[in-house]
């Protein structure tokens, strides 16, 4: 009787307060985010429907004419020679970086979730420089790998071999942009796989222990496929990060010599601001943003269907 | 080879040797990030005409005039001057907005508000050069070139769909009957927002504003072309166009980086656990 009567009670109270509640659900709630909508539609959707627009013309970037050209943009970018070695490169930041971060990330991780004396400041330390401007660590960089008296011509030199030119041609620019960029950013991969790892229950390391399953064998089998989020969160990241790469080729190369160890953002900025063809800078642009947008939903796409057949 | 086959399975990574050659591999990874550090502080150190190794400590007296010349010459503190309102006024508005837009995205779920929330993702993806162009040109047109306000604003549009990500997840691991019980008790939106939600976000908070504070202090495509001019330069450009003029005084260019720097270190030394905390939540949410 008394139960019924408190049951009754709650069930009322509880439909009270829904009611109470959904005043406030009402769609004029969302007129919160309106602000966040209206900078986003004036300084991001904006720029990129009108680079659009713009990319359908031969503007010059300062003069009041501008002629519709149709995709007269779009075909030279396709039979530009330095667009297509240029988007060669773009690939190799994107990809080589990726790669690299996501083998001494994944290495670190695995390392630092160990017992090991000092681990603290091994992780602080490998994390700052992902903190740091990359124009920063980017003159710090160029002092490393610079031609005459740079650090690391100086060690070759020591150890009796030859200076090598690190910046100054197209293969050794490109080959230390890609290791600058992932050192610099390593730790964003290693912060990421230490939280997958700790989202690892023990239990099934111990039950696969258990099983008989070596060291490797419960890597392999058990702990590298329970890293399959972290590992599609940080492949996207890295990926995204590295295709739109521009701050440290500024410093470290300026994307010389030429437009050797240019990548598409670099490029964008010499075509608008030195060379004067605006229009062809934002199909330029465009043409970025749609190769990041389809490699990022491609990637998310593998990795998430990946993670729906170990289930 | 055999005999490590035949060993008890858990002692093959936990031996003593393995131990050895994870401590070696941790090492070389933690000492290749000092290094550019510590040639920085070598090479800023001694004057331009030494030319001593960068390895080697300075010889005679450490010459601070670097330093001298990159704050006299470069503009460097007036840059940080210049980046700390500007990186100060847009976290501050990026966490409020972002707060307040991810409410309803948390909390009404519809398909329209789905929606908003798959195009807030897809914003993160626009790489600031594709966007430079129109948005270069529109700024003159507004008049807004070489103002704080116009990069302001820019800094925050491009800052705040991170924002929104990060605080709709973690309003989502929020209970739903506090804010119920607020309203129950006569509570409108505004105050529900202000005494009830908002004290409960502090910890995202920690993380979206360092995130923000870091990347608009770091911010370089967008505000080096936004903000040209020495007076108004933020910290990244100022090192970036100081760097390629002095190209010949490297000592001095080095020194300007140094000092742009210490405030990020030191920012980070104090609030180290909100940096890794955010980052992990971030992953979880």
């Amino acid at each position: 009787m008394t139960v019924r009567a408190v049951e009754q009670q709650t069930a009322l109270g509880s439909r009270r307060t829904h009611r109470r509640a959904s005043r406030f659900r009402g769609a004029s709630i969302n007129l919160l985010y309106l602000p966040a909508l209206v900078l986003f539609a004036v300084f991001t959707v904006y720029p990129l429907i009108s680079g659009v627009a713009l990319s359908f013309t031969d503007w010059d970037g300062y003069s009041p004419q501008r002629a519709w050209v149709a995709a007269e943009n779009y075909v030279r970018l396709l039979t530009d020679d330095t667009f297509r070695s240029v988007l060669g490169n773009t690939f190799i930041y994107g990809i080589g970086s990726t790669a690299i971060q996501q083998v001494i990330g994944l290495g670190l991780a695995l390392a630092l979730d160990r017992r090991l004396r000092g681990r603290n400041v091994a992780r602080a330390i490998i994390y700052l420089p992902v903190l740091v401007s990359p124009i920063v660590m980017g003159t710090f960089y160029y002092l490393l790998f610079q031609y005459d008296n740079g650090a690391l011509n100086d060690l070759v030199v020591a150890l009796g071999g030859q200076r090598q030119a690190w910046l100054s041609t197209a293969a050794g620019g490109i080959t230390t942009i890609v290791l600058v960029n992932s050192v610099q950013f390593v730790g964003t991969s290693m912060i990421i796989y230490l939280a997958g790892l700790q989202a690892i229950a023990p239990e099934y390391t111990e039950a696969a222990m258990l099983d008989g399953a070596n060291a490797w064998q419960r890597f392999w089998s058990v702990t590298l496929p329970l890293l399959q989020p972290a590992f599609a969160t940080s492949v996207i990241l890295n990926l995204i990060g590295g295709l739109k790469l521009f701050d440290v080729i500024q410093v470290l190369t300026g994307g010389g010599p030429g437009t050797s160890t240019s990548s598409v953002s670099t490029l964008i900025g010499t075509t608008y601001f030195a060379n004067q063809a605006a229009g062809y800078s934002a199909a330029m642009g465009v043409a970025l943003f749609a190769i990041i947008a389809v490699l990022t939903v491609i990637a998310n796409a593998a990795l998430n269907r990946r993670r729906l057949e170990q289930q | 080879m055999s005999t490590a086959a035949s060993r008890p399975a858990p002692s093959a990574f936990s031996g003593r040797a393995a131990d050895l050659l994870v401590a070696a591999f941790v090492l070389l990874i933690v000492v290749l990030q000092l290094v550019p550090f510590y040639v920085a502080i070598t090479t800023s150190l001694k004057a331009k005409t030494d030319l001593s190794p960068q390895w080697s400590l300075p010889t005679t007296n450490l010459v601070w005039s670097n330093f001298v010349q990159a704050v006299t010459d470069g503009g460097i503190l007036r840059a940080m001057g210049n980046s700390v309102l500007v990186a100060g006024v847009s976290t501050l508005f990026v966490c409020l907005l972002g707060a307040i837009a991810a409410y309803p995205l948390a909390r009404r779920r519809s398909r329209f508000n789905s929606g908003i929330l798959a195009v807030n993702v897809g914003l993160m993806m626009v790489p600031a050069l594709s966007i430079l162009v129109p948005l270069y040109s529109m700024l003159a047109d507004m008049r807004a070139l070489n103002t704080y306000w116009g990069v302001i604003l820019v800094m925050i549009a491009t800052n705040l769909p991170l924002a929104i990500f990060l605080y709709s997840s973690f309003m989502r691991s929020l209970p739903v009957s506090v804010e119920e019980a607020a309203r129950i008790d006569g509570a409108n939106l505004f105050q529900t927002l202000a005494y009830v939600v908002i004290p409960m976000l502090k910890p995202v908070t920690a993380t979206v504003g360092i995130i923000t504070g870091v990347g608009v202090w770091n911010e370089y495509a967008l505000s080096g072309y936004i903000l040209s001019t020495p007076e108004t330069q933020t910290i990244a450009p100022a090192i970036a166009s100081f760097f390629s003029i002095q190209s010949s005084n490297l000592p001095a260019a080095t020194a300007a980086s140094l000092i742009a720097v210490v405030p990020v270190v030191v920012a980070y030394l104090f609030l180290q656990k909100y940096f890794v905390r955010g980052l992990v939540g971030a992953e979880k949410g």
